[in-house]
């Protein structure tokens, strides 16, 4: 009797362990996410400013600009997942990208003092972006390893916890830039 | 900055007859010690001979007699070369340390204040003795930074009640401010719990260091073989740690062969070499005008100064003003 008893109490505090480490592996991810969340609106708030002083000098990068102020728009809609805030980031940072190695051919741009302050403070941004992509990938690489581990997955199952999507970096990012293809223009 | 072979050819050209006079003095000493060194010996075999005859030499007398003769040993060998000593730092790494930078200040006699190493972080023990000398402070490339040797201790107390000194740490201790803002506070130590119990004990084990903040796992397996990183905020220590400073800083540790001690605590970064020796103290042995010794005050200038530029503090790309 007592050896069952001992065995059951064993069981439930293992349970309990395996409950509480999934629980604040989930809140640890919300919690970074939140953080990016924070980093990523710093960087919309820099758009608009970016967007109006750039658009005068590059009349051929219009359509990338349009493009970078309608995700602004799709990003700052209230009640997106977190899936599609993580697919607006990427294309954003690759748009934001396209527009910064454009303005290497515009000098009047180079010399403006007020471009080249909003560039450092999107570069500070951008690298707190990625600070925090890092720390929230890890998040959810530790709360995906013990959604699929043995024995923390039995007890995910049963919290009906599922894998998380980590940020990747796109297509577009991976690419090597292509020196050649700046200088023909 | 200049190079290494630019410094050495300094060290040749314009410091050669300091160097020369200072030799001379170093061979003096050198002929005097060797003297008082074999009167000395001659006298504690004297003194032996007289114990082993009439006591014998297991006696607690005896125990005495060789801690006294190497403490006299010691005390006449500091008296003799102080002097020397002297000159040599001001006639030979004052004005090395001018032709690296004309910005840079040098104190023989002073030491980077305790505030400072105690606000680094990087040991975790109440300091109770606490010295240090060669202090260098100045500007680089507009990032000041100062740094100095540095001798930390703590004593504890035995069963019966002795006190015992240990060395907390023993060698350069550098600060130099960061060229991003940051609250948090991130400690990057070498990895020795991993090193010893391998990845899963050790790992677990570091977890487990309550008197740490909590462990940062980073992204780079090579850093993260080498040392182990500590931080109140999980997003700013990747803002710091990036992954080119983290590259950087592998590459520091593999160009120099003594423990590296990393913090990151009020927008400056606290660096400490756990070097066990003092710095810049002028061999007495081995001739000042050999290649291997110049090299070796040469280089450790150089590549301290230098960690400026190693480690890019210098690049202003951030909003830091």
């Amino acid at each position: 009797m007592n050896v069952i008893s001992i065995i059951f109490g064993l069981i439930a505090v293992v349970a309990i362990l395996m409950y509480n480490s999934l629980v604040s592996k989930k809140n640890q991810v919300d919690n970074i996410f939140g953080a990016v969340d924070a980093v990523l609106k710093k960087r919309f708030d820099l758009i608009p400013n970016l967007v109006a002083s750039v658009s005068q000098y590059m009349e051929h990068e219009k359509s990338t600009l349009e493009k970078i102020t309608e995700l602004r728009a799709q990003a700052m809609k209230p009640g997106i997942s977190d899936d599609q805030k993580i697919a607006l980031d990427a294309k954003l940072t690759s748009a934001l990208g396209t527009i910064n190695i454009a303005m290497e051919a515009y000098p009047d741009l180079k010399a403006n003092e007020n471009v080249m302050h909003l560039q450092r403070s999107l570069t500070e941004a951008e690298e707190q972006i990625s600070a925090a992509r890092r720390a929230y990938n890890q998040a959810v690489t530790d709360f995906n390893n013990a959604v699929e581990m043995f024995p923390t997955n039995l007890m995910a199952s049963y919290m009906k916890l599922q894998r998380k999507p980590v940020f990747e970096i796109t297509a577009t990012e991976r690419q090597n830039v292509d020196v050649g293809a700046l200088f023909n223009k | 900055m200049k190079s290494t072979s630019q410094l050495t050819d300094f060290y040749y050209k314009e410091l050669y007859p300091s160097l020369r006079e200072l030799e001379k003095r170093r061979l003096y000493i050198l002929s005097q010690l060797k003297w008082y060194g074999a009167m000395g010996a001659v006298l504690f075999i004297i003194v032996a001979l007289w114990i082993g005859k009439n006591v014998g030499l297991s006696h607690p007398l005896m125990v005495s007699v060789v801690i006294g003769f190497a403490a006299l040993a010691s005390i006449s060998y500091r008296y003799m070369i102080r002097g020397y000593a002297k000159d040599f730092k001001a006639k030979i790494i004052t004005p090395l340390i001018g032709a690296i930078d004309v910005h840079l200040l040098y104190n023989p006699d002073f030491a980077i204040s305790q505030h400072l190493f105690t606000r680094s972080q990087l040991f975790k023990r109440d300091i109770d003795r606490y010295s240090g000398n060669d202090y260098v402070k100045g500007s680089i490339d507009g990032v000041s930074l100062e740094f100095s040797d540095v001798h930390a201790q703590y004593q504890t107390k035995d069963s019966k009640g002795r006190t015992q000194w240990h060395t907390l740490f023993r060698g350069l201790f550098l600060v130099a401010e960061f060229n991003k803002n940051f609250k948090s506070r991130t400690v990057v130590l070498p990895d020795l719990a991993e090193k010893t119990f391998g990845n899963l004990i050790g790992g677990w084990l570091q977890s487990k260091n309550v008197s740490r903040d909590s462990v940062i796992q980073l992204d780079d397996p090579e850093f993260e073989k080498k040392f182990v990183v500590y931080g109140t905020d999980p997003i700013e220590a990747r803002y710091i740690l990036t992954h080119s400073m983290m590259k950087r800083i592998v590459e520091f540790q593999k160009k120099i062969s003594y423990p590296l001690f990393i913090s990151f605590v009020h927008n400056h970064i606290h660096i400490a070499i756990e070097t066990k020796k003092d710095l810049f103290e002028p061999s007495v042995f081995t001739s000042l005008l050999e290649y291997k010794q110049a090299m070796e005050y040469v280089n450790t200038l150089n590549s301290t100064i230098g960690l400026v530029e190693e480690l890019k503090l210098n690049e202003k790309l951030w909003s830091k003003s």
